[in-house]
């Protein structure tokens, strides 16, 4: 992978995708996958399962890498300092924290000097100052995800990577969690790519999204609606309807939900299991 | 005629168990809790104890068991008396309990950096690994016509007998705990810059710590085992040597006395290990709240 030369700012990166191919054995991820993704865009990754889009973030976060093509990270001004690589960090599903260290050392993870500062202020900019001195298992679900999320940008990143964080949410917590993210992207502007499942989580946080099929770019929509956005308009609600329909219509025609018609089953066929 | 007689004890013990639970179950929960609310739970574990120790005085007093068998309690604790102000108790504890704790710092120490470094390392873990599995599988008293050929009877047999035994508690305990260290925790935490030291310092080593504990209470336990037996098969001094000394004066009671303090010594070590492990694992959800 190769660096552009990065500013001090917290401005966002642009990164440039070209002719990406991976594959697992003689599983192909990609075959021919291009993408360009502007300094501070928020775009979101959907698709279905296996369709790569984790495997893309890990590409881009370097942590495994392509066959062939090309991943360029850089910032939209390249007259900056050269010698700083941008700085990016990834958020998965599970919050990662060391069971170990209280939640102010979690997010101080890395950092040397006077960091005890820094960490209790991005405690304060999720939420969290009050529980800075608890273990993370005494914290919810929710919660280890935001200390997770200060964790990242006590940082600065110019790039956040988000491996659906909020998937293992409930409904609510989730809600609150998006809001928090669209807050502290609003204010910092970093790009970010956010992987999930959720057409509606999309449709509400992202710029654009981005459909990933058959190893390509299926499907690149822009979200013309402004912020905050009402979930419960009816634009809203054609718009994720038309991609979920787009979604599923191209998946049905390659993978059929039953190999075999229900109907076939004989019963004379079926075992008891017992 | 031993199975049969075992057999036999169970089926009683399920039969009476199961009447009193079933008319009274309830009753008893909740009068435990009542019990457990006004603070007596630390004396919950001493019933059994008390009430044994009570019906061997009533069963020695009453002449059902003679002195040759067991002495009263009560004789015991005369001993112990004897023995304390006489000074004579504290030297052999003292004596036993510097070659129990040196023995496993030695052999303890030894299995924890053996743990450690083929924990971490591929190559010494392919170099070492099979070697010491094959070692483990001596016992270590097997060694002991060897131990008194090599180093006669005195103090350095005890202290090769009791670090051989407690090396490999130590060892597993600790190679186990650094390779079931969360694969995604040294991931994040590489992807947030730690490398080397720190990354051993603050993920790797708490990470196997609640393992390596295991290894270390397990290891002071077999260090007593060991100890006990080296010590009645030859020694001059320690709580083997007064058992044994005391067998050929048939003084049963301070052959008693010394099988207890064996008992307390092991327990006082356990305690000791779990207070480490109070402290050390005091982030573990089952370590708050005092356990609950």
């Amino acid at each position: 992978m190769k660096y552009a030369s990065a500013s001090n700012s917290s401005f966002g990166v642009r990164i440039t995708l070209r002719h990406l191919a991976r594959h697992f054995g003689s599983q192909q991820i990609f075959t021919n996958l291009s993408l360009d993704i502007e300094p501070g865009e928020w775009i979101a990754l959907v698709g279905r399962s296996g369709c790569g889009k984790s495997t893309l973030l890990r590409l881009i976060a370097g942590l495994d890498s392509a066959q062939s093509g090309s991943i360029h990270i850089g910032h939209a001004h390249p007259a900056a300092s050269s010698t700083q690589s941008p700085d990016i960090r990834l958020m998965f599903q599970d919050a990662r924290l060391l069971p170990w260290k209280s939640v102010l050392a979690n997010v101080g993870l890395g950092l040397t000097g006077n960091w005890q500062d820094k960490a209790q202020e991005a405690l304060q900019e999720v939420g969290l100052a009050e529980h800075a001195h608890k273990w993370p298992s005494q914290l919810s679900g929710g919660q280890r995800q935001r200390v997770a999320l200060a964790r990242a940008l006590i940082h600065k990143p110019h790039l956040l990577l988000l491996d659906e964080p909020l998937g293992a949410l409930d409904a609510l917590t989730r809600i609150e969690m998006q809001q928090l993210i669209e807050r502290v992207w609003q204010r910092h502007r970093f790009t970010v790519i956010l992987v999930t499942h959720d057409v509606q989580e999309a449709i509400a946080l992202a710029d654009r999204i981005v459909l990933l099929e058959h190893g390509r770019v299926g499907l690149d929509q822009t979200i013309p609606f402004p912020r905050p956005r009402a979930r419960g308009s009816a634009e809203f609600a054609a718009l994720e309807a038309s991609i979920l329909e787009r979604v599923l219509s191209h998946a049905a025609g390659t993978e059929p939900v039953f190999p075999h018609p229900p109907s076939s089953i004989v019963p004379s066929t079926l075992r008891w299991a017992l | 005629m031993m199975s049969t007689h075992i057999k036999s004890l169970i089926g009683w013990a399920k039969h009476s168990s199961s009447t009193p639970a079933d008319t009274t179950g309830g009753h008893t929960i909740a009068r435990l809790s009542r019990i457990r609310s006004i603070g007596f739970k630390h004396l919950v574990p001493w019933i059994l104890p008390i009430l044994f120790l009570s019906g061997w005085q009533w069963a020695a007093s009453a002449g059902l068991i003679t002195h040759r068998t067991l002495p009263q309690p009560s004789q015991v604790l005369k001993a112990f008396i004897q023995l304390t102000q006489s000074g004579e108790l504290w030297t052999h504890l003292k004596i036993s309990f510097g070659r129990a704790l040196l023995g496993f710092a030695i052999g303890g120490g030894l299995g924890l950096i053996l743990g450690l470094i083929t924990g971490i390392s591929r190559l010494s873990e392919q170099l070492l690994d099979t070697s010491i599995q094959m070692i483990r599988n001596i016992p270590p008293l097997s060694l002991i016509p060897l131990v008194i050929l090599w180093f006669g009877i005195d103090e350095t047999a005890k202290l090769f007998l009791v670090a051989f035994g407690t090396v490999f508690p130590v060892y597993i305990n600790t190679y186990h705990g650094i390779k079931s260290v969360d694969v995604q925790l040294i991931e994040m935490a590489q992807s947030y810059g730690l490398r080397g030291w720190p990354l051993f310092r603050d993920v790797i080593l708490p990470g196997a710590l609640p393992s390596i504990l295991v290894g270390i209470r397990f290891g002071l336990g077999f260090a007593w085992v060991l100890l006990i037996v080296a010590e009645t098969i030859s020694a001059s001094s320690g709580i083997g040597y007064l058992a044994m000394n005391a067998r050929e004066f048939l003084q049963t009671d301070v052959v008693v006395l010394s099988i207890l303090l064996y008992a307390l010594l092991g327990k006082a070590t356990d305690l000791f290990a779990r207070h480490l492990e109070r402290h050390w694992l005091k982030w573990h959800p089952s370590y708050q709240k005092g356990g609950a």
